[in-house]
């Protein structure tokens, strides 16, 4: 057992502890509402928004997996970085509107905006079950993350001794985000950036200067690559082309699909905040592509790690004293807490709002309705913790890839319903239901890898099975929308109208 | 109707630049290439960083070129 490290990983716990407490009277708003304690009363800055949307998108597991990625297969795994490129471009001229028409018609959750658009609770039952279905994993891969920090401090991975850690901190997380809501999150948000920016900014000076600088640490990197088996590429090899591109691409489509990306957006207090925050959560991209590139320096270092996932915690230890392995770990942990409070309460605000509010209990009062949803935020966070205790971690990841694939199945509802209501809302039903169908067949076609080798007029792309399903998707609504509206079906009443998508 | 078309023709073209950092890194047959280095870096991998700068760049340009009051 590493007792400095695990001195000051407990010391900053209590802390960011104390403050998720604390955050309840932050701003304070009537708890009671679902709008207060799940969006935070729509009231988040540009400098709030920034941490919540940092916390949300920058998690746990991107630190520890995603150089975990690079230290096993090499230049693919950087492919997070062009996706971290291409989404705020993306951010800035989408989200605004879907801001807006949220803001003026009291929309909690992309679903309720679907519902109002289409005038379909089948489409937004579609929506929020595809949202709370992607987010699932996603929180239990933030455990994953904790764990392999906490088993870097030397407790055994295995067996109640081993996950008790894990369910302590699981469990003060889940009490706090069920007091406070949003704001929990939100304000420990602000200590975990600065602690993984400290974090970060001492590792990629430190570590360069131990192993002879950033020359030597890829010169080692591509002779250990070559070494692996399968070996690892240095540099993207023109095979994967297609897939880097596609997995950058579609997955920054998705991404702000996800209902906790979307609870960030919707608890900013203008327009110009998201804008603003577009333009300036690039800096974050900049820290991701370092962190990135500890995969590199694990290599390097010759980390010698059993899983990817133990790599980075592993190359902390051998590169820095004890104390500030601790530090680096409590950012980490941190980092998972904060993602895994903020998805929670997306899919508690997802199933009160349009489960349990549209099929179960539709006259609940607003009291009833946000205490339903500090409910679901529990179980939904005792449904990830007994997911890792019992499954292998595995599974949360593949559940995650396939996540990836499902989530992006809301876009022509969602994100094309932001521009135009001009698709048949039966029409998207079924594309969503094809889209999901197909993608799902492609990542088990392929042992759960999210890449798919189409065949199409015989010549084979290999690219990312969600932005494959998509199409198919798209083609399907696209048609049946025509069929329908020959057929003399008429679309529901929209609620939005033009205006409400760039009021301010 | 009026309103709608004051609103069409306020398009900035200024969103055009946010086209850029899409054209730049969504095709790595452009820049999955060990040379040149900078500071040891492979040009596959500074190239990507240096187009997080460019990105955030252009879009704070866009920012305050279609500033809403």
């Amino acid at each position: 057992m590493n007792w400095t490290a695990l001195s000051v990983f407990i010391l900053f716990f209590i802390f960011v502890t104390v403050i998720g407490f604390y955050a309840a009277r932050w701003r304070k708003g009537d708890l009671t509402q679902l709008d207060e304690w799940g969006l935070a009363g729509r009231r988040f800055g540009t400098v709030v928004t920034w941490f919540l949307l940092g916390g949300d998108l920058y998690t746990a597991y991107t630190f520890i997996a995603v150089p975990a990625l690079l230290y096993g297969a090499g230049a693919m795994g950087f492919f997070a970085v062009p996706y971290t490129i291409v989404v705020y471009p993306f951010i800035f001229v989408v989200m605004p509107r879907l801001w807006s028409v949220s803001r003026k018609h009291g929309y909690v959750t992309a679903s309720d905006f679907v519902r109002g658009r289409y005038n379909s609770s089948t489409l937004a039952l579609a929506v929020a079950i595809t949202g709370i279905l992607a987010t699932m994993p996603y929180i239990a891969l933030q455990l994953v993350g904790m764990q392999a920090v906490i088993s870097a401090m030397g407790f055994k991975n295995t067996g109640l001794a081993g996950e008790l850690p894990l369910i302590i901190a699981f469990a003060i997380l889940a009490v706090y985000t069920y007091s406070s809501g949003l704001r929990a999150p939100a304000s420990i948000a602000i200590v975990k950036d600065v602690m993984i920016y400290i974090t970060i900014i001492v590792a990629v000076i430190v570590i360069p200067m131990k192993l002879g600088g950033f020359g030597t640490i890829f010169d080692s990197a591509k002779e250990a690559l070559s070494t692996h088996n399968p070996p690892g590429s240095f540099i993207l090899g023109k095979g994967s082309f297609m897939a880097y591109g596609t997995l950058a691409f579609g997955s920054a489509l998705a991404l702000f699909l996800y209902p906790h990306s979307l609870t960030g957006v919707l608890s900013s207090n203008s327009r110009n905040t998201i804008k603003k925050n577009a333009a300036i959560l690039p800096a974050y991209s900049l820290v991701l592509g370092f962190i990135t590139l500890l995969g590199f320096m694990a290599l390097a270092a010759h980390v010698n790690a059993k899983s990817g996932n133990d790599a980075i915690p592993a190359l902390f230890l051998q590169m820095f004293p004890d104390w500030f392995s601790g530090f680096a770990f409590a950012a980490i942990a941190i980092g998972a807490l904060v993602p895994a409070a903020i998805m929670s309460i997306a899919a508690a605000n997802l199933f009160t709002r349009n489960i349990y509010r549209e099929y179960i209990n539709p006259n609940c009062s607003p009291k009833q309705e946000s205490g339903m949803a500090k409910l679901i935020s529990l179980l939904v966070k005792v449904g990830a913790l007994g997911f890792i205790i019992f499954f292998p971690k595995e599974y949360a990841i593949n559940l995650q890839l396939l996540g990836g694939i499902w989530i992006l199945q809301t876009f022509p509802s969602v994100i094309i319903g932001l521009y135009t209501n001009w698709f048949n809302r039966w029409a998207l039903v079924i594309g969503w239901f094809v889209g999901m169908l197909a993608g799902t067949m492609m990542a088990f076609s392929q042992n759960l890898k999210s890449i798919y080798p189409l065949h199409l007029f015989g010549s084979t792309i290999t690219g990312y099975a969600a932005l494959y399903a998509l199409i198919l998707n798209f083609i399907v609504a696209i048609i049946l929308t025509y069929v329908f509206k020959a057929m003399g079906m008429n679309n529901g009443k929209d609620q939005t109208t033009e205006e409400d998508y760039k009021a301010a | 109707m009026n309103t709608e078309k004051s609103r069409k023709s306020k398009f900035s073209f200024w969103y055009v630049l946010l086209l850029v950092p899409f054209i730049t890194t969504l095709f790595p047959g452009m820049y999955a290439f060990d040379e040149p280095r900078l500071m040891g870096f492979p040009f596959f991998y500074w190239y990507q960083l240096a187009m997080i700068l460019l990105s955030g760049v252009l879009t704070i340009i866009v920012y305050v070129k279609t500033k809403e009051k």
